[in-house]
């Protein structure tokens, strides 16, 4: 029997109905995954069967009983826990006090004990696995990864029967996402319930019992995961047969002349003596382990860093990029998408176009102001080559669906007309379909004549997108793959910087 | 399993955590270093205690204004509730030693009410913080003028006394109220349920409310709790003026501010306390001291006030110089 029946959901915000008369079930013991593309309402589910949204019909039978739980605190007394898509942690207390948020642990005269609170939160993430992190490190100085780990463990602290996990592990790098692994399904083995959704389709084929699938708002199909081939359950996500995953590498004679050319830079503690060239036509990608230096790589590149030492060439010109203004600058010509469009990217509040335009206000004005006709043909012109899927370009960013968000961050940078762009985990958290049209458009802005340098934590990506790939280690340049030799294997045994991967070879045969 | 989450080490204990506090102190002792050099006399005991009555009501304003910011609110009611509670008491009260007591607990609860209302229409109204205090600000001044319309009213000699003198003729009593303040009221509040919840609510309401935190409750009772504060400042400023005035509270709204801010809180809430708070509200309050110890005529006192406030808060910004991360600026 399931411990969670959710049964004939609707849910409209305003006019857009998020789900429609869908259902979703789930078993003690069992861990379920929860597919579909962005828009498709699987959060919207998550979030009604743990009392953030209140579903305008339908019933939820949790443990044989009807529940309707008003808020998170509702859904956490009676047993279900969620990880959420937007983090909740707070990022100014540390991680024991996020930890013991609501029910603190106290001393004898009843004050909170932070010592006794830092202790057991030691105690807690070791258990889990996730032993480097410090229970007195404040969130907001944690890496983004180390604080998806803080919110799991926060999440199994509060001992719940179900628990979801709605992109938890979208931050993670893969030897983490091993370790969380275990701990899932060593919480199924005790007889929890557990929800996963994830975009990485590897993640669910390796991890997950039950695969149901949503699509615009309804529940399409449950089946046990492996029934159904990749390109079976892919069509059952967008509706249609998809054709190539990836879009075609181009075959080169010889090496491209390069556009990027980076000697000997080091930053602080994080990059030491990396050199990059990035070719015209070229995407190279970064990979390693999450925090190797790639993300630095990147910020330093665009200016971001202060006191970067060492030598950057654009076009064979040797140029000085102190300022992220500098770097966007028509001579220099470079973009970033950064990772958390939602900080870095994107300002929310406003409108999609006045989003799109933010980086070319200038070239759009006559005389001081914004031409209103050419911010509206610029906008325009993305909208149609991003295919953004949004009623029109003046509702704010914020309304649109995460995939759709990361359409705009891209508009923003493609309008400036930008020689090299600098990818900071483009697709983390967007659904297939969009991935894919994000795939496409980089292999179309490389045939244009783009640099591009790719970062990504998802190896598939890597692997399917680089012509070229460099493999980070402790801020270095660990190795260089090219072409056929882009394999996740390879991959793998860089990122863990194994050594050379004949060496590797010997071992597994020997 | 060790290294696998972080390979980096960790910084277990970190100064920098305080080092906007740690300003205020340093400021407060260059200001003391300085007053002393100019007057010999600063720290005999009869000039001592006059320094420690004359910071007591911003002090405690000042933690009042800090509970509110650390939620990411503000209050601008905070000087009218001072006011209304000041005329409250001077109407009310009586030679004899239990009336005056009465008067007290009144006192506290008018200004609880007029916090509780801020607090109801912010958490429950969902109006903007500013907003709402600036208006109630006005009817909490008009309540008091139409509890006094006239400067006066009545403070028992042996009330001033009291709470503007020496215990055992050592300690000055606004030393001990303070300490009592800081160890028996803010440190049990910063250690409870309450407390956290108030610098979750700050740093960040989208997770506080995704975490359990009763988000409105944290608001309501943290506007009446500084309501509360504002009664107890303005029961020391009854004793130290020994009368009423309805417009002599007004002060209080934006030196709090400055105070709370000189004291390293953030102004975008979740971070800071009521430590360097009460540094912050003694730096404002002894300046006037310094300049009349250098002959300097008072009417520079709140050009030189606001030059403080400027060098401080920019000290606080150094930090900003050595961040290697620009992005990290903003945070």
């Amino acid at each position: 029997m399931a411990l969670l029946e959710a049964n004939g959901i609707t849910k409209r915000f305003g006019g857009v109905v998020a789900l429609d008369n869908a259902s979703f079930s789930c078993e003690a013991g069992k861990i379920t995954a929860l597919i579909g593309e962005n828009g498709a309402g699987k959060s919207t589910m998550i979030k009604v069967i743990c009392g953030v949204h209140r579903p305008d019909s339908g019933d939820i039978i949790f443990k044989g009983q009807h529940i309707h739980p008003n808020n998170p605190a509702d859904a956490v007394r009676l047993g279900i826990v969620s990880v959420f898509q937007e983090l909740s942690l707070v990022p100014d207390m540390t991680v024991a006090q996020n930890i013991w948020l609501v029910n603190p642990i106290r001393n004898r005269i009843g004050l909170i004990d932070f010592k006794a609170q830092a202790a057991k939160t030691a105690a807690l993430l070791d258990s889990l696995g996730f032993s480097g992190i410090d229970p007195d490190a404040l969130v907001s100085e944690l890496p983004l990864a180390d604080r998806q780990l803080v919110e799991i463990a926060h999440a199994v602290h509060r001992d719940p029967d179900l628990l979801i996990l709605d992109e938890g592990t979208s931050a993670l790098a893969s030897k983490e996402v091993t370790i969380v692994f275990d701990l899932l399904r060593k919480l199924r083995d005790q007889g929890k319930a557990i929800v996963f959704i994830s975009h990485r389709m590897g993640e669910i084929e390796e991890l997950c019992d039950i695969t149901s699938v949503f699509r615009n708002g309804k529940d399409v199909r449950s089946f046990a995961t492996g029934s159904l081939s990749d390109d079976e359950i892919v069509q059952l996500m967008i509706g249609h047969k998809m054709e190539q995953y990836f879009p075609e590498k181009p075959v080169r004679a010889k090496a491209p002349e390069p556009v990027l050319e980076v000697k000997n830079i080091s930053w602080e503690h994080a990059l030491h003596d990396v050199s990059v060239d990035v070719g015209k036509g070229e995407i190279v990608g970064l990979a390693g382990l999450e925090g190797q230096g790639q993300g630095d790589l990147l910020f330093a590149l665009f200016g971001v860093y202060a006191g970067v030492s060492g030598e950057v060439r654009v076009d064979g010109r040797k140029v000085n990029i102190s300022s992220p203004a500098k770097a966007t600058r028509p001579d220099i010509g470079l973009a970033m998408i950064p990772a958390d469009r939602k900080v870095e990217g994107l300002i929310l509040p406003m409108s999609v176009g006045r989003n799109m335009t933010m980086a070319i206000l200038k070239r759009i004005s006559r005389m001081s102001v914004i031409s209103r006709l050419l911010e509206r043909a610029a906008v325009d012109k993305m909208m149609a080559r991003l295919a953004v899927r949004a009623p029109s370009a003046d509702i704010p960013v914020q309304s649109l669906s995460g995939g759709n968000q990361q359409k705009v961050s891209l508009a923003k940078w493609l309008l400036t007309d930008a020689k090299i762009y600098l990818l900071y985990d483009p697709t983390r958290g967007i659904d297939v379909g969009t991935k894919q049209e994000i795939y496409r458009l980089m292999r179309e802005l490389a045939d244009e004549g783009s640099a591009i340098l790719f970062f990504s934590t998802d190896l598939d990506e890597i692997v399917g997108m680089c012509d070229r790939t460099l493999v980070m280690y402790e801020g270095r340049i660990v190795r260089e793959l090219v072409g056929d030799e882009i394999t996740e294997t390879n991959l793998v045994a860089a990122a863990l910087n194994l050594g050379e991967i004949g060496n590797n070879r010997e071992v597994a045969e020997a | 399993m060790t290294d696998v989450s972080n390979p980096k080490p960790k910084k277990k204990f970190s100064i920098m955590r305080y080092y906007r506090p740690l300003i205020a102190y340093a400021a407060l002792i260059l200001l003391l270093i300085i007053y002393r050099s100019l007057s010999p006399i600063v720290f005999r005991l009869p000039v001592l205690t006059a320094m420690f009555n004359q910071g007591m009501a911003l002090a405690i304003t000042s933690i009042a204004q800090t509970m509110v910011i650390l939620t990411a609110g503000i209050d601008l009611s905070i000087g009218s509730i001072v006011t209304l509670s000041n005329c409250v008491a001077v109407t009310n009260m009586q030679p004899g030693v239990a009336p005056t007591l009465g008067v007290v607990v009144l006192v506290l609860l008018v200004g609880s009410l007029a916090g509780a209302i801020n607090g109801f229409l912010v958490a429950f109204g969902r109006l903007p913080p500013i907003i709402v205090t600036l208006a109630t600000a006005s009817i909490f001044n008009g309540i008091a003028l139409y509890v006094l319309p006239n400067p006066g009213g009545f403070v028992p000699e042996w009330y001033t006394n009291a709470l503007t003198g020496r215990v055992f003729g050592v300690i000055p009593t606004a030393l001990i109220l303070l300490i009592v303040l800081f160890v028996f009221v803010w440190t049990p509040l910063k250690r409870s349920p309450l407390g956290q919840a108030i610098y979750a609510v700050g740093s960040s309401e989208a997770s506080a409310r995704m975490s359990g935190v009763n988000v409105r409750r944290t608001k309501l009772l943290t506007y009446t709790f500084a309501g509360t504060l504002c009664a107890l400042a303005a029961l020391f400023l009854t004793a130290q003026t020994a009368s009423g005035d309805a417009t002599q509270g007004g002060v209080y709204t934006l030196n709090s501010i400055a105070a709370t801010v000189i004291g390293g809180t953030s102004f975008s809430g979740g971070v800071g306390g009521a430590a360097g708070t009460i540094a912050g509200a003694y730096v404002f309050a002894i300046i006037p001291n310094v300049l009349f110890a250098a002959r300097v005529s008072p009417f520079m006192k709140e050009l030189l006030q606001g030059a403080v406030l400027v060098v401080t808060i920019s000290l606080g910004a150094a930090r900003v110089f050595r961040v290697k991360n620009r992005l990290d600026i903003m945070k």
